[in-house]
């Protein structure tokens, strides 16, 4: 890279700022669909087989998809928090704690997804040979796409994971290459996961549950 | 010091983040892959000369024109004009001094080449023999070969795609000089910026699709098998979301090469610059929109080929509009015909008849007739090979001086250019006459009333390939001995053209300024002396 | 085989169109040839004319052209109000091959890996053949036992793919007598190519003469009703059953209301779906308690069942 001169230094540094967060956000598009795809794929089936779909979904764990839900949504707080500490609010200490902080409630979700499936795994609802609704049309389906779309995103929790608490102890120890604007990418990146899982959870969980 | 004189080593080269290198890396690449494409190619022609299927067996022969669909369209179509022409001209031709993410560039084609050689791997384990299109309950039941790692390979290249696009789009938005507004900026970037778009939004729903059919092949998930409450359409709706689209990402490119060849050679400003730039934004918007045109027969509802029939003629329009466009372009200008020109006109005349016929295979009640037929087949390869891989070659010939410093023989160029356009249309034309007559697609064998047509397609095919092997000489020979290019050899405009050729690793000595008009030329202006 | 298969033939686009349907789509056709024909005409001569008249060195006057809105309204306008009259001509032909008159024979058809089996009404089976009457509506249901086909009748200008797990349906009207070549259009495996087959047209006297002529065998609708009972569908589905089931009587084409308040109209792939997976779409009023006999039954036997059920003989 040829010297410049401050000024072109600043535009520089703007302009690496905005590439981050635009190239983030278009890799996010390209991500949702992914998602997309297999949510195609979801009410495909579901208009095809509504009763199926109903009956199947009335047997995954609402209490514990809900508890992994209000975890998600308070660790993407969390996150939040984190990039509005950056920057000259003087709050900058904070940051590693609620980066880390983010990171376990996604850590405890990911726990919890685990024991979700060891449940299902034991009452017969992984699709297969051994499944117990085969009588139900559509409800091998409708967990053929659960274990799909849930364990998609659990990947890319895990992910997420690994970048919070990258993040978290590159700007505990004040690295360069944890700079505030690498910090917000990985916070979007962070923010979409759980905007999935909100779409997950009421078409995962909440079909035909009312009362 | 120009990109190819910094560093001589191999690591200087496979490591390397310039967007140049890069580029020349992914075209050595797509080459090797076109010829093992068209060797496929080769023998499925020599097959069918003769109605009996005598020279290979059924199974070989399904595995030939699979591996002939499955590397033209994924390791040579989609990753040409884009990874190579786009990732070496999209920044010169911004004024930037590299793509946005030049380490995510070279990921890219890190990801391209293990894709790439997962798909070999396929073949060379015996190939897989479901098409192109790996269409279900076939390829998740029923076939016998190596679905599951030729999709692998897909999986792969596809995020090459996706990264590639992605790395486009943010470019564009940011690296470009100050001034240079988006009404000022070449065609071909406009073309690329859309094709960009539609890989970043596309290609996902492929790498899911070939996700399900893994998981459908070896773990009986049962999403697409009928007895287990699937539905094989859903498979097709899947695929064609993405491979609509797809092949919108092998046209956009095509054409953004057009619309800066014609106006150099005919020394005239594109003709209705703002309408070009909005077609190519609504083909790749409408785009999204017509994939349930590939299934018309399959079962879909009546309704929903309504609407797929009719938005697939919206589509045309801004297509024809680009031909128009092009064809206004030449009027009252001062026309050249170096070999970039030949290939292009040639791209507007073919691309011009596929265009129509497609139009053919959107009326729903000719569709009955004439899909799953040679119609088809010949439809698309206009497209693709009279439209894509020519713009390819025009682009090729054109931007070789500044890639390599080179002039080849404008002569032999342009016998290669007539020699191609005419084994094309040898190799083509009757096999719209095939599908009209009712000769379906993908029949290795086939009855004799069909010989005649067959015969002449394969003999335009002998043609057609001395035409694809004549440049490796030609432009070889250059590469040794080739006169001096110059920063300018064609007079064009375009920021590209005011750095030496080749250009220094850093692009620009110093950053240029955006011009005062996008396609400057002017008919009666004479031409500058050629620089020695 | 009406297409003549000598070498020095004599050309022609189109084979003799031998439906109603392919008088119409060949009507297109042509129409589409004309205007495509012309528009690819047009646009090579432009570009023709231009590259000779303005080609380099020659003496013309040149210079740079301005704006001409109108031109590039025009030719977008025109070209647009043609393709939907296109789009509109085609779609309404399309529709019509959708529509099976009331009167059509019906003819089941079960494709699999690589031929197709053809049963007509009164019980005669044909591999790879399928004899039809002259100007007589013929309407196929088809299903697949393995891969999707499709059953491909050039002289018909007609083809339809066939599924597994479901029945599509096709429906023409011959109007030339002879023998016309059957393709599978939907590749299926190793000897997709070999799927061939025949239709034969004959004159309706004869048709029935062939008809009757086969091997004694009892009437697809006959075999059925033996099913219903062998199965034990009567046990529910008969009038003085003690079992609480809905009336099959003209069930076939008759609205139906749905447990979940959708109502659809019974067709041959809602009985099938019934026999096969009897919980997916019950009936509004009724108990899910109808086994399935998914197993028991060959898509024959789904076939027979359904042309009982339509012969209207009181289950």
């Amino acid at each position: 890279m040829s010297a410049s001169l401050p000024l072109e230094r600043h535009r520089e540094a703007v302009a690496a700022a905005r590439t981050a967060s635009l190239g983030m956000w278009i890799f996010l598009g390209s991500e949702l669909l992914f998602f997309g795809g297999l949510l195609m794929a979801y009410l495909y089936a579901r208009t095809h087989w509504p009763q199926g779909f109903g009956q199947a979904s009335a047997r995954t764990h609402v209490v514990l998809g809900t508890l992994n839900t209000g975890l998600l949504l308070t660790s993407s707080a969390l996150v939040a928090l984190a990039v509005a500490c950056q920057g000259p609010t003087g709050r900058g200490r904070w940051v590693p704690w609620l980066l880390g902080a983010g990171a376990a409630l996604g850590t405890a979700f990911l726990a919890i997804k685990g024991w979700e499936y060891r449940s299902e795994w034991r009452e017969g609802l992984f699709p297969g040979p051994g499944f117990a609704l085969k009588a139900v049309a559509g409800a091998e389906l409708f967990f053929v796409l659960y274990f799909l779309l849930t364990g998609l995103h659990s990947v890319h929790l895990l992910v997420g994971v690994a970048l919070l608490v990258a993040f978290g102890r590159g700007t505990r120890k004040k690295r360069a290459w944890a700079a505030p604007r690498r910090v917000e990418a990985a916070a979007l990146y962070w923010h979409f996961v759980d905007v999935v899982w909100i779409f997950l959870y009421p078409l995962l969980y909440l079909v035909n549950r009312h009362g | 010091m120009n990109y190819l004189e910094n560093g001589h080593s191999l690591r200087s080269w496979l490591g390397s983040t310039d967007h140049k290198r890069i580029a020349i890396l992914y075209a050595l690449a797509i080459s090797a892959f076109f010829f093992v494409g068209g060797a496929a190619a080769t023998l499925i022609r020599l097959e069918l000369a003769t109605p009996a299927g005598d020279l290979v067996s059924h199974d070989t022969y399904n595995r030939l024109f699979t591996a002939h669909g499955v590397i033209m369209v994924w390791l040579f179509l989609i990753p040409s004009i884009p990874s190579v022409l786009g990732n070496f001209l999209v920044p010169l031709m911004i004024g930037a001094r590299d793509l946005a993410f030049p380490r995510l560039n070279l990921l890219s084609w890190y990801l391209y080449i293990a894709g790439g050689l997962i798909i070999l791997a396929a073949l060379f384990l015996g190939g897989v023999d479901t098409g192109w299109t790996f269409y279900t309950p076939y390829s998740t039941m029923f076939s016998n070969s190596w679905v599951a790692v030729t999709l692998a390979g897909v999986f792969v290249t596809g995020f090459s795609s996706i990264l590639t696009g992605l790395n486009f789009i943010v470019t564009v938005h940011t690296l470009r000089v100050p001034g240079l507004g988006w009404f000022k900026l070449p065609l071909f970037v406009w073309a690329l910026y859309a094709t960009s778009i539609i890989l970043v939004l596309a290609t996902p729903v492929l790498a899911i699709t070939a996700l399900l059919v893994v998981a459908e092949r070896l773990w009986q998930i049962g999403v697409f098998d009928p007895a287990h409450g699937g539905d094989p359409l859903l498979f097709q709706h899947l695929f064609w979301f993405y491979s609509h689209p797809a092949v919108y990402i092998m046209v956009l490119p095509a054409m953004g090469v057009v619309s800066e060849i014609v106006p150099c050679f005919a020394r005239q400003r594109i003709f209705g610059y703002r309408f070009m730039a909005y077609a190519i934004l609504a083909i790749a918007s409408i785009g999204f929109l017509v994939w349930g045109h590939h299934m018309f027969v399959s079962g879909q509802s009546l309704a929903a080929s309504m609407v797929f029939s009719l938005l697939s003629f919206l589509v045309a329009i801004p297509s024809a509009i680009k031909v128009f466009n092009w064809t206004a372009t030449l009027y009252k200008g001062a026309i050249h015909f170096d070999a970039p020109m030949l290939y292009a006109l040639g791209f507007v005349g073919l691309f011009t008849i596929g265009g129509l016929t497609g139009l053919i295979l959107a009326s729903l009640s000719l569709d009955v007739h004439l899909t799953d037929t040679y119609f088809v087949v010949s439809h698309f390869h206009y497209i693709m090979v009279g439209g894509s891989v020519m713009a390819y070659f025009a682009g090729l010939h054109f931007w070789w001086p500044k890639v390599t410093g080179r002039m080849y023989s404008d002569t032999w160029a342009r016998i290669a250019a007539v020699l191609i356009f005419l084994g094309f249309n040898f190799t083509f034309f009757p096999q719209y006459l095939l599908g009209v007559q009712g000769m379906p697609r993908r029949y290795h064998a086939y009855p004799p009333e069909f010989q005649v047509l067959n015969l002449f397609s394969s003999a335009g095919a002998v043609v057609l390939a001395l035409g694809y092997l004549l440049p490796l000489a030609y432009l070889g020979w250059s590469l040794r001995a080739g006169r001096a290019a110059g920063a300018n050899p064609f007079a064009a405009t375009g920021l590209e053209w005011t750095t030496p050729s080749p250009p220094p690793t850093h692009n620009f000595e110093h950053l240029p300024q955006a011009p005062d008009e996008v396609y400057g030329y002017d008919p009666n202006a004479s031409l500058p002396e050629p620089a020695e | 085989m009406n297409a003549d298969t000598r070498l020095s033939a004599n050309f022609r686009l189109l084979a003799q169109g031998a439906s109603t349907a392919a008088e119409r789509s060949d009507l297109l056709f042509n129409a589409m040839l004309v205007l495509c024909g012309a528009m690819a005409l047009g646009v090579c001569i432009a570009i023709t004319l231009f590259a000779v008249r303005y080609r380099h060195g020659a003496r013309v006057s040149r210079g740079r052209v301005g704006r001409q809105i109108g031109l590039e309204i025009g030719w977008t306008l025109v070209p647009l109000a043609l393709f939907l009259g296109l789009y509109a001509w085609a779609a309404h032909d399309f529709v019509q091959i959708y529509r099976p008159p009331a009167d059509a024979l019906p003819v089941y058809v079960v494709a699999k890996q690589w031929m197709w089996k053809l049963q007509h009404r009164n019980g005669r089976r044909e591999i790879n053949e399928l004899h039809v009457p002259l100007g007589q509506p013929v309407r196929l249901v088809m299903t697949s036992q393995d891969a999707i086909h499709s059953f491909f009748v050039p002289a018909f200008r007609l083809k339809q793919d066939v599924l597994p797990g479901r029945y599509t349906a096709l429906w023409f009207t011959a109007t030339q007598l002879g023998e016309f070549r059957l393709f599978c259009a939907e590749y299926c495996g190793s000897e997709h190519s070999q799927m061939l087959g025949r239709i034969v047209v004959m004159q309706p006297a004869e048709y029935s003469k062939w008809l009757g002529s086969g091997t004694e065998q009892p009437s697809l609708a006959q075999y059925g009703f033996a099913r219903f009972r062998e199965l034990g569908c009567s046990g529910c589905h008969a009038a003085g059953s003690s079992v609480h089931a809905p009336s099959l009587r003209g069930l076939l084409g008759r609205t139906v209301h749905l447990q979940d308040g959708r109502s659809l109209v019974a067709d041959e792939n809602y009985v099938r779906d019934s026999i096969l997976l009897p919980k997916k779409d019950v009936l509004a009023g009724f108990e899910p308690v109808m086994p399935s006999f998914a197993g028991q039954v060959s898509e024959e036997d789904i076939q027979a069942l359904i042309a009982y059920l339509r012969a209207g003989a009181e289950p």
